[in-house]
């Protein structure tokens, strides 16, 4: 940086912004980032010299991805007082050991939210109405010699079941209703001004709705929140949809369920050890499977890059942050 | 007392007043309860109905396989004659032309004029579909032949597959489907889709199917849009021209009934206007489309996608689309799933056992 002449003092640097992410995660956004702050990215190619040094100071950490970020991960870099997650989902983060260190965290608010609501209903409806097994069908060239093709389940009037009604369970719900179908509920705690009929036990839920979504949060309380009660209470014509985290539910059950016929359908975008499928499911006709892309459009990646662009500005001028989350 | 005896009449128009009603009656949705020993006919020609051996005298030709459920019940009820079982169709036709009452049809095989003429005694025509192409409607009229479909029924299965197949295209769900499946999926490895909300979707034909289409779109917050012979009672946009339409939205549906008029309604000229970033959705009929200008359109990347559930010579698919991911192809399923083809089942047997035993049909075209 070139000290101007006439000034008493050199202008400030950039501030400091530390990357982190496996190295498989690029971050498309970056090169904008570059010209604001001086990133300090982990697996640059060739290394950045002073990283070692550099990171100690910085106050930042920018994720991306899901890696986690843990208490050792803070103890390596000390200066870090917020860390910006660029998911909707937090359960990388070891929420604990930021409270202890009073580091702020925010995450990716409502960004995503109407893309994986989207993505809910498409794996809904591919499921019940065997889309991709059908498409499979056709071009296979089966169509002209196996004439009729195997009946679906109708969508409308399904009684659907939302586990997590935040910002992309609203979303999946009113989806949902615009087909007829009847909506119920399961959260933490019941929804004053919702009128759905809540359940606060999800096997309760599970016995009275036809399909179950899974758009909550992984927390401890939630690791395995569908269990293998949960599924056998869905049932043999129950058709489960997976857009939170692989952790949410019993991988193991939910593949023995499957195989045998005593669950209906499964679609699935989050898995317990991605990008690891369990084999049996990749022959199966009535689970739809994705490689986590709920959230994967241009809008949505428009959407985090404003919001992380505008929280970075806003804590280096000390300004309210935006989906910031709250430690309680 | 009386009316623990009652019988009750289902009528599809109200033909007769209430005031002539018996102190008795009670008019309970759209039917009247009546003592039954009050001979009270609501049939312009006083028939009692035929008896279930008469009605097993009937001949009845179903022009294909369509359902099994249909099929086992029209061959309890009726004389079944299955049309696609017989090695010489003229010459069975000949043979049995004077017994064949009934022709029950689908999508695929219905009555055309030939079929007609060579059937003096058909009287009416029950298809099993709600689309009524594959029937000559002005022979059946010159000829007194009744004509019934399934409409209704059907709209809501129509209507979440057209929403399915727009998901599946813009999210490339099918495709993402495949990739897990082949073991490809690297971590960190993403390919972006397109955003499904608020899109702009614009239906050709605003009926029955157009309306419960755009009534789920809203849901994701897609402004509506709409091509139709007149414009409608209702706040969704109306263009006069399908080019217009297609210039001004991000994905076409095709909802509207096929028509000597809307045969390849979608021509090159309304793929050109849909465009690079369009997307067309058919669940209407095949020749709504021009189909070999589709097929250039999306290998040549002018038209952005497509999904389709029907095509112009069923079973035949274009092979070039097979390579094609931002096509989702579909074996004529709008209505494929089991609580719904019972449905129409039970108004083909519905409207058959009506006609026979001189009731109201249910569901009439012609």
């Amino acid at each position: 940086m070139a000290a101007a002449a006439n000034q008493h003092q050199s202008p400030e640097p950039p501030p400091l912004l530390l990357l982190h992410r496996f190295p498989s995660f690029s971050l498309p956004f970056l090169p904008f980032l570059q010209t604001k702050y001086t990133v300090l990215d982990p697996h640059a190619d060739p290394p950045h010299p002073s990283f070692p040094n550099l990171s100690k100071s910085a106050r930042v950490m920018l994720c991306f991805g899901p890696k986690p970020v843990t208490s050792e991960d803070l103890d390596r870099y000390p200066s870090v007082e917020y860390v910006v997650g660029t998911s909707a989902g937090i359960n990388n983060f070891d929420l604990a050991a930021f409270r202890r260190r009073g580091i702020r965290v925010t995450s990716a608010g409502d960004a995503f939210s109407d893309d994986v609501a989207d993505y809910a209903l498409g794996l809904a409806i591919d499921v019940l109405r065997r889309v991709s097994a059908a498409d499979r069908f056709v071009r296979a060239g089966s169509w002209p010699v196996q004439n009729e093709y195997t009946l679906g389940s109708k969508v409308s009037g399904k009684r659907v079941g939302i586990v997590g009604l935040g910002s992309i369970g609203s979303r999946v719900a009113k989806r949902f209703e615009a087909f007829g179908c009847s909506i119920a509920y399961n959260s933490r705690k019941q929804k004053p001004h919702v009128l759905y009929p809540y359940y606060a036990n999800v096997k309760d839920l599970a016995s009275n709705v036809d399909v179950l979504i899974v758009c909550c949060a992984l927390t401890n309380e939630t690791q395995r929140i569908i269990n293998k009660d949960v599924m056998t209470a869905l049932g043999k014509t129950g058709v489960i949809v997976n857009v939170g985290r692989g952790a949410l539910i019993d991988e193991k059950e939910l593949v023995e369920l499957l195989v045998r016929g005593e669950i209906g359908g499964a679609g699935l975008d989050v898995f317990e050890n991605e990008p690891h499928v369990p084999q049996p499911l990749l022959t199966l006709d009535n689970v739809v499977l994705s490689p986590h892309k709920a959230v994967l459009t241009p809008d949505s990646f428009a959407a985090i890059e404003e919001l992380v662009c505008s929280n970075l500005e806003a804590f280096f001028s000390n300004q309210p942050l935006r989906a910031e989350v709250a430690h309680d | 007392m009386l009316a623990t005896i009652a019988c009750r009449v289902h009528l599809s128009r109200p033909s007769l007043s209430l005031s002539s009603t018996h102190p008795f009656t009670v008019l309970i949705n759209q039917s009247i309860l009546f003592p039954s020993h009050l001979n009270f006919s609501t049939t312009s020609a006083a028939r009692p109905p035929l008896s279930a051996a008469k009605m097993e005298a009937i001949g009845v030709l179903m022009m294909c396989p369509m359902n099994n459920y249909l099929e086992e019940e029209l061959d309890k009820r009726f004389n079944l004659f299955r049309y696609w079982k017989q090695p010489r169709p003229s010459e069975f036709l000949t043979q049995h032309a004077q017994s064949i009452r009934a022709v029950v049809g689908n999508a695929s095989a219905g009555a055309d004029a030939k079929l007609i003429d060579a059937l003096p005694k058909l009287e009416i025509v029950s298809s099993f579909s709600v689309g009524l192409d594959k029937i000559d409607l002005t022979k059946c009229k010159e000829k007194g032949i009744r004509v019934t479909n399934t409409p209704d029924v059907l709209t809501d299965d129509v209507a979440d597959l057209a929403i399915g197949l727009m998901l599946a295209v813009l999210r490339r769900i099918c495709e993402c489907d495949k990739y897990v499946r082949s073991g490809a999926w690297k971590f960190g490895d993403f390919k972006l889709t397109n955003k499904f909300s608020g899109k702009r979707v614009g239906i050709i034909g605003l009926g029955r199917i157009g309306l419960a289409i755009a009534k789920r779109a809203e849901a994701f917050d897609c402004p509506i849009s709409y091509y139709s012979r007149s414009k409608k009672e209702t706040n969704y946009k109306y263009y006069g021209s399908l080019v217009e339409l297609a210039s001004n939205c991000d994905i076409l549906v095709v909802a509207c009934a096929l028509t000597p008029e809307t045969t390849h309604i979608v021509n090159r000229e309304v793929i050109d206007a849909l465009g690079p970033s369009g997307v067309l959705i058919n669940i209407g009929r095949g020749p709504h489309v021009d189909e070999p200008e589709l097929v250039s359109a999306l290998v040549e990347g002018r038209l952005g996608g497509a999904g389709l559930d029907v095509f112009e010579k069923e079973p035949e698919v274009p092979e070039q689309l097979f390579g094609l991911e931002n096509v989702v192809l579909l074996p004529h399923v709008g209505s494929g799933t089991v609580e719904t083809r019972k449905d129409m089942a039970d108004l083909v047997l519905g409207n058959l056992e009506a006609h026979f035993a001189n009731k109201p049909l249910l569901t009439p075209v012609v």
